[in-house]
């Protein structure tokens, strides 16, 4: 019962080729020969953010600024509509003798909805782009979080040819090249 | 060239960092970090033992009376509320402004931050005197009604702000962990081990794309947060500004509130990491002599912030011409409390002033007793804001004072207890220093030298 719950939930890997470098900056002229190569679905696995590591690849800007931006939008018309809502419409009470519809009053709330909506949406889209929650996703190397670096190629890119890529890592001087799933 | 300051002392490599850090999760601490463990625990059971009994006795154990109805836990809850805002500030604030120095004590700052709101929220419960009934404070739909809660409150903004504050620092805090808490899961031997960590970190590959996006998202967030953690305390303090009483009605509350939630936590942040420090000796190459010295100045420039919102204080209240405001200011510094509000002022504008020579800065001992003596300082500060305002008002038929009981003293120094306890557990079970973020900036200052990697 638990193997096969666990089977199912389990996350699938693709098998293609890596090659794994301790040296970050051979990794990225590698990646830029995959690139000029034709691949497009090939990635780097890296321990910390290699920022020239977006250019080599192609990766584009990500988006979720824009989500960010729109979510930020809901939580300011949440948080007007829901004030307006609770203390002019739906039960509405003279406090303070201020009118019903204290605006300055709810600033405050408001502000914070924006805060709350902007980042936690933020956050659901960081989680929906990498595909998480994973569970026991298949890992290349262990050493890939803490000092060692690889490019993936999947078999499903375009030209996918495994003497061209094991030609282009060893070029390279990748320490290890591996057949693997991930 | 200007020869820039090593962040990382002993010239790590990758894999150096990685074995520093996660070995501290791994590894079983040693005597000296149970014993400081156990006795922190001891304060946290009695903290929930003096809770329990105010909360099944009643308010009536603590010296809140009439006029004073604001007592130890208001003064306890802005107090630790502010002791969370150098967290974010160092984890926010200081990496929008692309401060590397940050890198190796923001994930503790941001710990502090968490543990610091978890225990300042409790104080407002406790004050209601019926915490069973704190849901009230939420807008929930009820069948009375409904009643909604009065939005026109800065009460019911300070529940918005401070819930939203505890989930956008909780959210931040662990979205900075995950790349950690893989490197942990990939490391683990011990099968339990990789699951639990393995699950913390969500499955987390750190594939190019992936890091894309996570980048980001961590600047959207400390984007998010700088104005957050301004709105917090400026909302903290519209709890006494938007009220009418002489000395809390002022206009320079939200930027005095700020100022003085920032000094003090920077003041914890010294505190805590002179602790780590002692406790955890492989701290001292990532959290270096520099680190500290950077963070002393900030307490210092802070400490000059502050120093002059007393003065404007004082200014305001002259030159308004409005005998009740006048009243008070005199009566703090001359009326029965003046040993509190001359307290607040040697800890928080002179001692603080010692930084300005560079061996005092530097120096561990020196420091650690000037972080304290600010902490004390910036409690006092809040207990003159709520104390000295409140017993002297307009009549003086109804004029009173605050003496504080065995209860007001154990919550006080029990939320300590649970503050440290929290904090110690989260030093040895969580990846302290942000490795991935540390990585980046091992070369800084050894340019020229080997690499690294």
């Amino acid at each position: 019962m638990v193997d096969q719950l666990y089977a199912a939930v389990k996350a699938r890997g693709t098998e293609g080729m890596a090659g794994i470098w301790t040296d970050e900056h051979q990794l990225i002229k590698a990646a830029h020969r995959l690139r000029e190569a034709g691949f497009v679905k090939f990635d780097a696995i890296t321990p910390f953010p290699l920022h020239e590591i977006d250019e080599a690849i192609g990766i584009p800007r990500s988006y979720i600024p824009w989500v960010t931006f729109v979510f930020g939008f809901v939580g300011l018309a949440f948080g007007l509509w829901f004030t307006w809502w609770t203390s002019a419409y739906n039960w509405p009470i003279i406090v303070g003798g201020k009118p019903m519809w204290s605006l300055p009053a709810f600033i405050p709330v408001v502000f914070e909805c924006v805060i709350l909506f902007a980042a936690l949406s933020s956050v659901g889209a960081l989680i929906f782009s990498a595909g998480l929650p994973k569970v026991d996703p298949p890992v290349i190397d262990p050493d890939l979080t803490s000092h060692k670096f690889a490019l993936f190629v999947p078999h499903n890119d375009k030209g996918y040819d495994e003497a061209k890529i094991q030609q282009i890592f060893q070029d390279l001087g990748a320490d290890e090249i591996k057949r693997t799933e991930f | 060239m200007i020869k820039r300051t090593p962040l990382v002392l002993g010239k790590k490599t990758y894999q150096d960092v990685t074995n520093d850090i996660c070995g501290l999760v791994e590894k079983v601490p040693g005597p000296k970090y149970f014993a400081s463990l156990i006795s922190v625990k001891a304060l946290f059971v009695f903290y929930l033992v003096v809770m329990g009994v105010i909360v099944a006795k009643g308010m009536g154990l603590m010296g809140v009376n009439s006029p004073i109805g604001w007592g130890t836990d208001i003064i306890t809850f802005v107090f630790w509320i502010g002791i969370g805002h150098a967290g974010t500030l160092i984890s926010a604030v200081l990496f929008l402004f692309r401060q590397k120095w940050r890198t190796s004590i923001a994930r503790t700052a941001e710990a502090m931050t968490v543990f610091a709101v978890m225990t300042a929220g409790l104080f407002p419960i406790l004050h209601t005197g019926r915490p069973w009934l704190a849901f009230w404070l939420l807008p929930y739909p009820n069948q009375r009604g409904p009643l909604w809660v009065n939005f026109r409150s800065p009460l019911v903004w300070d529940v918005f702000a401070v819930s939203t504050y505890a989930t956008v620092s909780l959210v931040f805090w662990y979205i900075g962990m995950i790349p950690d808490l893989a490197t942990i899961r990939d490391r683990a031997k011990n099968k339990w081990r990789k699951r639990i960590y393995g699950a913390l970190s969500l499955g987390w590959r750190g594939t190019g794309r992936n890091w894309n996006h996570y980048e980001m998202v961590y600047m959207l967030l400390a984007a998010l947060s700088t104005p957050l953690v301004l709105s917090v305390h400026s909302i903290v303090s519209f709890d006494f500004a938007v009220s009418i009483i002489p000395g809390w009605h002022t206009t320079i509350f939200p930027p005095y509130f700020v100022a003085g939630a920032i000094f003090s936590g920077f003041a914890m942040v010294v505190t805590l990491m002179v602790i780590v420090r002692a406790l955890v000796p492989e701290f001292k190459n990532y959290v270096t002599i520099g680190h500290m010295e950077a963070m002393n100045k900030i307490i210092m420039a802070t400490g000059l912030m502050v120093g002059y919102a007393y003065g404007s204080e004082k200014f305001i209240a002259w030159y308004s011409g409005a005998p009740y405001e006048q009243y008070v200011f005199m009566n703090r510094a001359i009326g029965p409390y003046a040993w509190s509000y001359w307290l607040m002022v040697v800890c928080n504008v002179v001692i603080p002033q010692l930084f300005w020579l560079k061996s005092v800065r530097t120096s561990i001992p020196l420091m650690f007793v000037i972080s304290i003596f600010v902490n004390i300082g910036m409690w006092f500060e809040r207990y003159v804001i709520v104390v000295t305002s409140l017993h002297r008002d307009f009549l003086p038929s109804s004029w009173g004072m605050f003496y504080m009981t065995f209860w007001d003293f154990g919550a006080l120094i029990g939320s300590f207890g649970m503050f440290l306890f929290l904090f110690l557990l989260y030093i040895r079970t969580l990846p302290a220093i942000s490795i991935s973020e540390v990585k980046p900036v091992l070369n800084v200052g050894h340019e020229g030298g080997d690499k690294h990697g």
